[in-house]
């Protein structure tokens, strides 16, 4: 008999600011869902943000600025970097690197950063206890795409695996799954004409599919979708996938 | 004087016709191209190997054109070279002048459009005709192409038929498409016949053999360019390809990606002017090379791969912006991701730079094109190149982001404001505008998850302190 149980590997955790600051049970159930698998999760205080809203919008200075501070503190410790969010994974996995010379040192650290960042469903995806997930009776809920989980990250399948695990879960995707919701961070204010449009649309056809809950690993298309749908008078029916498996393994901690 | 873009934006989607038309016909290219490609291997490792080609031709870009240059001479090819859109025009027109020509027959180019040739010649009494359908019909309605490939795809058969029955009298059966065809055609053999000069586009030249190659399906690409005594061919430099090994590649993915057709209906391998002894073709063949700031593109790391363009419009068909807007609302040649890309680089940041907003970075574009042109990245850039060159030093939003860094890159000062947001949670302040124009605001939560984390470490220590 070991005489002290092994130390649960670590992982780090990037809530992401959206998370953070609007929706931050989805990073509880994210810590949640990460214990369940076996992880001890940090969580560094001084993290903000990945800089992705002005890289995206034009401003390469304040990203960089922010990228160095992120890989800083995010390169303490030489262990995983989970990101519940696609667009936030992606930003610090595949901008990052391409944001400093080659063969600087800051080059160098921005590609360690890289190859440990992940996708938080797609890092759990194989490595949750599914037989201990709670009996349901049949419900249908309804998959949103992230653009960024589709192709930046090349996640997209890994979330509709995970739900195909689940017992009693019928899965479905709106008519044009492949299409951006308008969100597009700035995007949806600078170009606000064309946003509400898609928006609009995107939003119709996840309605259409019938599903209880539409849920998705990206906050921004969530926030985006669930506050439109607010705005037509209906109740929010978004939910991050790290919330819905939460509900499903019986995990409960205090809002 | 060209209204903003913004308010082009507002008109194109207030227009519903328009809008079911455009989507319409993106979703039934689109699905057409997938099927196209549905063997997922193959299309990845055929677009690896155009990605190589095209990159490869751009990285000897001077080499190359130097070698066609020099072949087309070789071939009885007259070849002219433009800095720039003027120049090119100024050629044309001299060419045009000393045929005594009045009327001029074309075939499709995107690069004519660029320089706006019609106009110019008609400034100089040249009449220019459109043979190609979509084209054709564009120009009847004094309208400019909407898509580069489908230059009509804006309008539907209805539409069609008014607009022949109205500009020539012509009244056809409703819904009747080969009708119209047959309108079309009547009316431009005629045209045919009676040209002094055709003007044509070039898909690919060859270098090492020194040949136009010309891909179209109705066959008018090839009356242009053999039925009048003369032909002039208007070139991107970008266009140049080393050798003909190449071009089956390139072929198959230009079709496939424009149309979803395995293969077009015409291609035509134009190497020299009517030989000694050959019945027809042109006596004159002339090639007018086009620079217009694609040299520099050349140059530039970072913004090069735009030249590996094959104009098969797939970013557009795949772009959720262009399937809502059109075309037109662009207000510029190219229209769609690539015409985000090029028309910034060619007529720069002050005239085209409010392109790049129009964009989500969603990668559609990208993922489609058959090249592997990057436009998400190339637009990402080009938003910092702007912003970089751009003169004014304080902005509205230059404030905002210099707040908002000042903020992040301080983690007290980050979890202040967060707290602040939180205390602050019911003021329902309505801003920013655009956003609330079709959604509600977001509230923050009571409390952000840096505190929740804080909170349930206390917790937990606690717990095991006892």
């Amino acid at each position: 008999m070991l005489n002290s149980l092994p130390e649960s590997p670590q992982v780090y955790l990037f809530g992401t600011c959206l998370i953070d600051t609007f929706y931050p049970k989805a990073g509880l159930d994210a810590i949640a869902l990460l214990e369940l698998a076996g992880y001890e999760v940090v969580f560094p205080q001084a993290q903000t943000c990945c800089g992705q809203p002005p890289y995206n919008s034009g401003f390469k200075a304040p990203a960089l600025k922010i990228a160095r501070q992120t890989i800083k503190l995010l390169s303490s410790k030489d262990i995983p970097v989970i990101v519940p969010s696609a667009s936030c994974a992606s930003m610090i996995k595949n901008h990052y690197p391409a944001l400093f010379q080659k063969d600087t040192s800051d080059a160098q650290l921005a590609h360690n950063l890289s190859l440990r960042t992940f996708e938080l469903i797609d890092f759990l995806a194989d490595k949750l206890p599914y037989g201990q997930q709670l009996s349901f009776p049949h419900c249908k809920v309804t998959l949103h795409q992230s653009c960024s989980a589709l192709r930046e990250m090349g996640v997209a399948s890994a979330w509709r695996a995970i739900l195909e695990k689940l017992n009693n879960l019928e899965i479905c995707f709106p008519e044009n799954k492949q299409e951006c919701c308008g969100f597009g961070g700035t995007f949806a204010v600078k170009s606000d004409a064309i946003s509400a449009v898609m928006t609009e649309d995107k939003c119709q056809n996840l309605m259409a599919t019938g599903g209880a809950s539409i849920l998705s690993g990206d906050m921004g298309c969530l926030m985006n979708i669930g506050e439109h749908i607010k705005f037509e008078g209906q109740a929010d029916p978004c939910l991050h996938l790290a919330s819905f498996l939460v509900k499903r393994f019986g995990l409960n901690h205090e809002d | 004087m060209k209204t903003k873009f913004s308010k082009r934006i507002e008109l194109a989607l207030a227009d519903s016709q328009l809008r079911m038309n455009f989507r319409g016909a993106m979703d039934f290219l689109r699905n057409k191209r997938q099927l196209a490609f549905n063997d997922v291997e193959e299309w990845q490792a055929l677009r690896k190997k155009g990605a190589a080609i095209r990159q490869d031709a751009i990285q000897r870009l001077p080499e190359l054109l130097t070698q066609l240059e020099h072949q087309c001479q070789q071939n009885g090819i007259q070849v002219h070279w433009a800095e720039d859109g003027n120049e090119a025009n100024k050629i044309i027109l001299n060419i045009a002048q000393q045929h005594n020509a009045k009327q001029v027959i074309k075939g499709k180019s995107m690069a004519t459009e660029e320089i706006e040739l019609n106009d110019f010649l008609e400034k100089h009494e040249i009449d220019c005709i459109e043979s190609d359908m979509g084209e054709y019909i564009v120009q009847l309605d004094n309208e400019k192409p909407s898509h580069i490939i489908m230059p009509a795809i804006h309008k539907n058969t209805a539409q069609i038929t008014d607009l022949f029955e109205k500009k020539l009298g012509i009244s056809t059966p409703s819904g009747d498409v080969d009708a119209l065809i047959g309108v079309g055609r009547r009316i431009l053999r005629e045209r045919f016949e009676h040209a002094d000069i055709g003007i044509s586009g070039v898909n690919f030249a060859i270098a090492d053999t020194g040949t136009l190659c010309l891909v179209e399906n109705e066959g008018n690409g090839r009356l242009s360019t053999t039925a009048p005594p003369v032909h002039i061919a208007l070139m991107g430099i970008e266009k140049v390809i080393p050798n003909i090994q190449v071009l089956p590649t390139l072929q198959r993915l230009l079709t496939r990606s424009a149309t979803g057709q395995h293969i077009t209906s015409y291609l035509n391998l134009i190497s020299s002017p009517r030989k000694k002894g050959e019945l027809d073709g042109p006596k004159e063949v002339h090639l007018v090379l086009l620079d217009n700031g694609r040299a520099n593109i050349s140059q530039d790391e970072k913004l090069q791969s735009t030249l590996a363009c094959i104009r098969c419009g797939a970013c557009m068909n795949h772009c959720p912006v262009y399937t809502r807007i059109g075309g037109h609302a662009y207000g510029s040649t190219y229209p769609g991701p690539i015409g985000q890309v090029v028309m910034p680089q060619i007529k720069g940041f002050k005239q085209e730079g409010e392109l790049l907003d129009a964009c989500s970075l969603n990668g559609a574009c990208g993922e489609a094109c058959p090249v592997e042109i990057d436009l998400p990245e190339l637009i990402r850039t080009l938003r910092h190149r702007k912003q970089e060159s751009s003169s004014t030093c304080w902005s509205k939003e230059v404030f905002i982001w210099f707040v908002w860094t000042k903020i992040h890159l301080h983690p007290w000062l980050y979890r202040q404001a967060t707290l602040l947001m939180a205390v602050f949670r019911t003021l329902n302040l309505n801003y920013p505008k655009g956003w609330t124009r079709t959604r509600t605001m977001p509230k923050a939560a009571k409390m952000s998850l840096h505190r929740q984390v804080r909170e349930r470490s206390k917790t937990k220590k606690k717990k095991e302190n006892e």
